[in-house]
């Protein structure tokens, strides 16, 4: 099972390497949703300050969200997934693999951008490690959420706006607590609350997630 | 006579063995056996009910026009579509995912190469994640199938040829006893028609079994096999 995990990392971690310029694609475009928000905001700081949790936190989630397409839609469609199936290892320890290996390879290079991208939000330097927390343990959250519904649109040949409709509403608890921990902070309030609640759904998600998108996948893929 | 009834007599032709002691030797149970095994596609039949087994050091070649549900049929044996009805044993217990994982390896039409990749490093990913049988090494492999060579060629610059000849490398390497071959020919020259049938004549020499599909455009391998010929609606099988 180690093993498994190791190479399907490993594999990931190739393909990233080998198709560098593509890594950098979900992070240019959480750059250009900012860039667009700062531009139609004005250049205001203490406006762009005050929506600068939201706009940050909606530009990583819709970036995640267009790189969802690609978690299993290449290894259904070249067959990787039917070997997938037929390996000794459980689907949902692979999926979980999988979710982990998508998530270094687009969210993580995402993360790395945000305090740039929170300096261009004006985004007073205080709050930027409590954003980056509540990132840190939003964006696996949404990856795995995700996950569920990626596999449960993959037998479709083009899952598009779908994805979108199927994942966002699933998305907006996440969205409510991260940014509203910011909020919080920046009005004098307590934000563990809201940081403990997401890292309570991402611990039941870690189990939860894998195991249902595996029984969605399992259900997409006899569809053929 | 229906083509179930054939069957029987055929392996019970098979079975009937001269022993000086006359004490019957006990059979030991078929590699894969399957009972009663349908299988319908928006509820209409495609196939089945099907009973049939395969043993140890035996090829089943499935005969039958485009359409007919050979792959289907492969698929449900290989767990990746669930039949309506009936299961397969292997050997002699019935079959969950894990003897599943263990004992089938499939080849189906989709390869399965991650195209970045290189031609050793798919292997090495798909090796992983399903074993590697002892002592084979995919040095050995590579040179087996006619790669030699193309080890850090990229699965993309690999013609459609040269990517069944890789697949082919997969099941060389894969510890399971059966291999169920979907259309294994397609696409091959001459020479990896030939390496088709010298990889299932060693395999069933190791032991092994396997299911080869094939629309009938092709050799068979040189070997005993029975035959399965799948008609539209209807089932026969020959010996």
């Amino acid at each position: 099972m180690i093993g498994a995990a190791r190479a399907l990392l490993q594999r990931d971690l190739r393909l990233l390497w080998r198709r560098r310029g593509d890594a950098l694609q979900p992070a240019l475009f959480a750059v250009l949703v900012v860039v667009l928000f700062a531009l139609g905001l004005g250049g205001e700081a203490a406006l762009l300050a005050k929506v600068a949790p939201a706009v940050l936190w909606l530009a990583v989630l819709l970036s995640g969200m267009l790189s969802l397409d690609t978690l299993f839609r290449g290894d259904a469609e070249d067959g990787s997934l039917d070997q997938w199936l037929l390996a000794p290892v459980p689907l949902s320890w692979l999926v979980a693999m999988r979710v982990l290996g998508h998530w270094l390879t687009t969210a993580l290079p995402l993360l790395l951008a945000v305090p740039l991208l929170a300096e261009l939000m004006q985004l007073p330097r205080a709050q930027l490690p409590l954003l980056m927390m509540s990132l840190l343990i939003g964006t696996p959250l949404l990856s795995l959420i995700g996950a569920v519904v990626a596999a449960l649109t993959v037998g479709m040949r083009r899952a598009g706006i779908l994805l979108a409709l199927l994942a966002l509403p699933l998305y907006v608890p996440v969205l409510v607590f991260g940014a509203g921990a910011v909020a919080a902070d920046a009005q004098g309030l307590d934000a563990s609350g809201a940081l403990l609640m997401m890292g309570a759904g991402l611990a039941a998600s870690a189990v939860l997630a894998p195991l249902t998108a595996a029984a969605a996948l399992r259900i997409a893929l006899s569809g053929e | 006579m229906r083509w179930k009834d054939e069957f029987t007599c055929w392996r019970l032709r098979c079975r009937i063995v001269i022993h000086p002691c006359a004490v019957p030797i006990p059979s030991s149970p078929s590699l894969l056996t399957v009972r009663g095994l349908s299988f319908s596609r928006n509820e209409e039949p495609l196939f089945g009910p099907l009973d049939f087994s395969v043993d140890a050091g035996e090829a089943l070649l499935v005969r039958g026009d485009n359409g007919v549900g050979k792959t289907t049929l492969l698929r449900v044996l290989a767990g990746l579509l669930r039949a309506d009805q009936g299961g397969l044993e292997i050997e002699g217990h019935a079959a969950d995912r894990e003897s599943r994982a263990r004992a089938i390896a499939y080849l189906g039409h989709l390869p399965a190469f991650k195209a970045d990749l290189t031609s050793l490093e798919n292997l090495e990913f798909l090796c992983a994640l399903h074993g590697r049988r002892e002592g084979r090494s995919f040095e050995a492999a590579m040179a087996t199938v006619g790669l030699a060579g193309y080890e850090d060629s990229p699965a993309r610059t690999l013609s459609a040829g040269q990517k069944k000849r890789l697949s082919l490398a997969r099941m060389w390497l894969s510890p399971a006893p059966l291999w169920l071959l979907d259309e294994p020919y397609a696409n091959l020259d001459l020479d990896g028609i030939d390496l088709v049938n010298r990889l299932i004549v060693g395999h069933l020499d190791d032991g092994g079994a396997t299911l080869v599909t094939t629309h009938g455009a092709y050799a068979a391998p040189p070997v005993k096999t029975r035959e399965l010929v799948m008609r539209r609606a209807r089932w026969e099988a020959a010996a």
